[in-house]
């Protein structure tokens, strides 16, 4: 015996009326089969308008953006996260190692959500100047604004922007649902085209047995995405034969300056890194920053010669050059260190699946870029999925899913491609490259209009 | 025995060259233009333009039911395909990134904004044609209530079907297989319900549209609204829209329009004006196959796209009131004709 309900009731009154008309098809028996099935079947699973798996930085920010947008009002959202919720009552005294640089781009995006005012009542440090020097010749380029008032940009720890945008989701519960502690097993995929009793929703199998469906399933899940494993997104990767070392360093015995280092070396020079005591690794850092050994006769002829000539061409260019650092100790915590890659999935997007962030893209953090074109992505996919909605649309559709991916691709292949550049033009200690790269900072650190240009492409 | 074999394999061929674009898509191999058809279309439209000089304006009123056997016929056979997007109703698919915004932004100037995420809640919209139920299930997101009849039976069946797995849609888009004269005759059930009716790609196929109206009239609450999307009658909407879209680039079916049927904006907004409704707007639409979008253009000489309202009833003539909104719009009108 069962019972039956309200949607079953109108499923029988669906099939009354196919059997009264004359005409038999077979798309009357598939109807009248279905309302068999509707009792059991697809009622056991929820059915949510989008998923999104992995509650990172870049996860829990699609999540607020969604929830927070007027269009898509009335849509049942869930964010899926396999740890723990991130909460953060009082801000540790110490700094945790792992920190991201924000840009203006992205600190908009989050201050739309509502989580840049936790940001900045708990700790972030914004920055006007940014110095880059080259370990082998005395060239160095520098970024400021004019007369040093706007930011730049602001260094955030990612634990501070987790917690922060964690604390704004739970304005939204009644938009947004969270699950924490929930590990996906398995995804099912549903077909392209319209199968008579398919389910044309994407199916996600938790680990504690539940089946959940969604209209559009979103993949947040970092670098070694499981969703776009199982999609079968081609993925362009390589490894950097390198390992990033990161600690919070102290600056001077005298005054209270911190700061956050992230050193990328060759892998067997940082796990020795990370075998040293503190007091060789403080001075292993400052005979890095100062050390002249790499510096060789004909670089520094060639340097000096083509600095002469740049001063005479344009001799009012250039900022007051700032001395490397000296550190002094470093922080309680421990240092650690993460295999450095580059990964870049071919497609960003699937019929009823799309990819934000490390999921799409993985970048050497020489830039400082890889958290802001996850919130880039996050900035766009939320504005397409909003007009969609307002058109009426299916969420999963392809066509508005194809113009986040163009218009990310668009954005993010030159970002990816010059970092890339960058990291391999700087790690090699070859006389020609260095001469090279040593003309091309010198020459770049003289035209402001170029600087200001390079500024605003990494500002977005 | 191995001619007529023969013979059957060379007819097989033939047709499956000429019932290609069912199957297959428009970017890939073009099939051999039909020139014969193209002839035979270009001999008809010589003859009559011959019979009844240039300009041929006439309405149909060949018979008091509005269905079209032959149609009915002709889209039966593509029932299944509906909900193919890059299929024979490709254009269909993206002529909604049209059709909605105008039909959602035309009912917010009137009704008011209601709830951000359903903007049409609370509105009912009856939509005839409705086919697979392309144009319905955008609409019923959008929160209205929406019904969408067509005549032929399977069409409406794929569009069950198809709504049916979207809990979102089940609570307020219904179908119904019967035809507009049926709807709006059923006593007081079918009479001054609906907030708007909606009929795309639908009077290009009718046998009359003078009942099309009564009935769009009859079913309409006064002061509502009556969206129309069709393609005009001119030289060079047979050359687009048949020749080009049909024969060429077999953008739709071979044999989808009849250029006969086709009527011009001119001569639907005096068919509507004199049946009780004044036409708000009439908005060209351009498709380009290159990039399957749709977008407005200044022209309406292809397709275009039309908003009418349902005048509100007439009041007693002794007692003229000449700030009433309707009196001074039936004045407008007769300004019109005689100016």
């Amino acid at each position: 015996m069962h019972s039956l309900t309200k949607t079953a009731l109108s499923f029988n009154g669906i099939g009354r009326r196919c059997v009264a008309l004359n005409r038999f098809s077979e798309t009357r028996i598939i109807c009248r089969g279905l309302t068999c099935t509707a009792e059991h079947g697809e009622h056991e699973h929820e059915l949510y308008d989008v998923i999104i798996s992995g509650g990172g930085m870049v996860g829990t920010a699609m999540a607020c953006s969604l929830g927070l947008d007027p269009n898509l009002e009335g849509k049942k959202i869930l964010l899926l996260e396999a740890g723990n919720k991130k909460v953060m009552d009082k801000v540790p005294d110490a700094y945790s190692t792992r920190v991201s640089s924000i840009s203006p781009g992205s600190a908009t995006l989050l201050s739309g959500v509502g989580a840049w005012d936790h940001i900045m009542n708990m700790r972030c440090k914004p920055y006007q100047k940014m110095q880059v020097w080259d370990a082998c010749s005395d060239a160095l380029i520098t970024f400021d604004k004019e007369n040093l008032q706007d930011e730049m940009a602001y260094i955030v720890e990612n634990n501070i922007i987790v917690a922060a945008l964690t604390k704004q989701l739970e304005n939204l519960s009644d938009q947004v649902r969270v699950q924490y502690k929930s590990k996906v097993v398995k995804y099912t995929w549903p077909k392209s085209h319209q199968v008579a009793d398919a389910i044309p929703w994407v199916q996600v199998t938790l680990a504690n047995g539940q089946i959940l469906q969604t209209k559009l399933l979103i993949g947040a899940d970092g670098p070694n995405s499981m969703v776009r494993r199982e999609a079968g997104i081609p993925t362009v990767t390589w490894n950097y034969d390198q390992s990033a070392v990161v600690a919070v360093l102290h600056l001077s015995e005298l005054s209270d300056t911190e700061s956050s280092l992230v050193w990328s070396t060759s892998h067997r020079h940082a796990e020795e890194l990370l075998q040293l005591d503190e007091e060789s690794f403080v001075d292993s850092i400052n005979t890095a920053f100062w050390s002249n050994e790499n510096h060789s006769e004909l670089v520094e002829t060639a340097g000096s010669l083509f600095r002469t000539a740049l001063s005479v061409l344009m001799p009012s260019a250039g900022s007051a050059r700032q001395l490397p650092p000296s550190v002094a100790g470093i922080g309680p915590k421990s240092r650690i260190m993460f295999p450095l890659g580059m990964g870049h999935a071919s497609e960003y997007i699937r019929h009823r699946v799309a990819l934000i962030g490390d999921a799409a893209h993985r970048v050497h953090p020489l830039a400082g870029q890889g958290a802001n074109l996850g919130f880039g992505d996050v900035a766009c996919l939320t504005q397409l999925l909003s007009q969609a909605a307002f058109n009426g649309k299916d969420l999963g559709a392809m066509q508005h899913l194809l113009e986040y991916e163009t218009e990310r691709q668009r954005h993010n292949l030159p970002m990816m491609a010059a970092i890339d550049l960058m990291k391999r033009l700087y790690s090699t200690n070859a006389a020609p490259m260095v001469v090279l790269r040593t003309f091309g900072l010198q020459a770049t650190n003289t035209l402001p209009a170029m600087k200001a240009q390079i500024m605003a492409f990494a500002s977005k | 025995m191995y001619s007529k074999k023969f013979e059957r394999f060379i007819l097989g061929v033939c047709t499956r060259c000429l019932t290609s674009a069912v199957n297959g898509t428009t970017t890939s191999a073009r099939t051999a233009v039909s020139w014969t058809s193209v002839r035979k279309h270009h001999k008809q439209f010589l003859e009559r333009r011959s019979q009844n000089g240039f300009a041929v304006v006439r309405i149909r009123h060949a018979s008091k039911t509005t269905v079209d056997p032959n149609e009915v016929k002709r889209f039966r056979l593509l029932a299944t395909k509906w909900w193919n997007e890059q299929g024979d109703f490709a254009a269909l698919h993206s002529m909604n990134d049209l059709r909605v915004p105008f039909i959602r932004d035309n009912l917010l100037n009137a009704h008011g904004g209601r709830q951000p995420g359903k903007p049409l809640a609370g509105l009912r919209i009856l939509d005839v044609g409705c086919g697979g139920g392309l144009l319905t299930e955008p609409l019923g997101r959008l929160g209205a209530d929406v019904l969408g009849i067509d005549p032929v039976a399977d069409s409406i069946g794929t569009a069950e079907v198809h709504a049916w797995h979207d809990p979102d849609l089940r609570g307020n888009v219904r179908y119904r297989a019967i035809t507009l004269e049926e709807l709006s005759e059923k006593g007081g059930k079918g009479a001054g319900q609906f907030d708007a009716v909606v009929a795309s790609e639908v009077v290009e196929h009718l046998a009359d549209l003078e009942t099309f109206t009564l009935c769009c009239n009859q079913v309409l609450k006064p002061g509502g609204s009556l969206f129309i999307t069709t393609i005009n009658k001119t030289q060079l909407s047979y050359a687009l829209a048949i020749v080009a879209a049909e024969e060429v680039l077999r953008i739709v079916p071979s044999g989808t329009h009849d250029w006969d049927k086709f009527v011009s904006p001119v001569d639907l907004e005096r068919l509507l004006e004199s049946n009780g409704f004044h036409v708000e707007s009439i908005r060209g639409m351009l498709y380009n196959p290159l990039s399957r979008a749709w977008s407005w253009t200044e022209t309406t000489s292809i397709n275009y796209a039309l908003h009418a309202v349902k005048l509100e009833e007439e009041p007693n003539p002794d007692e003229d009131d000449p700030e009433d909104p309707t009196v001074i719009v039936a004045q407008a009108k007769a300004r019109r004709w005689y100016n």
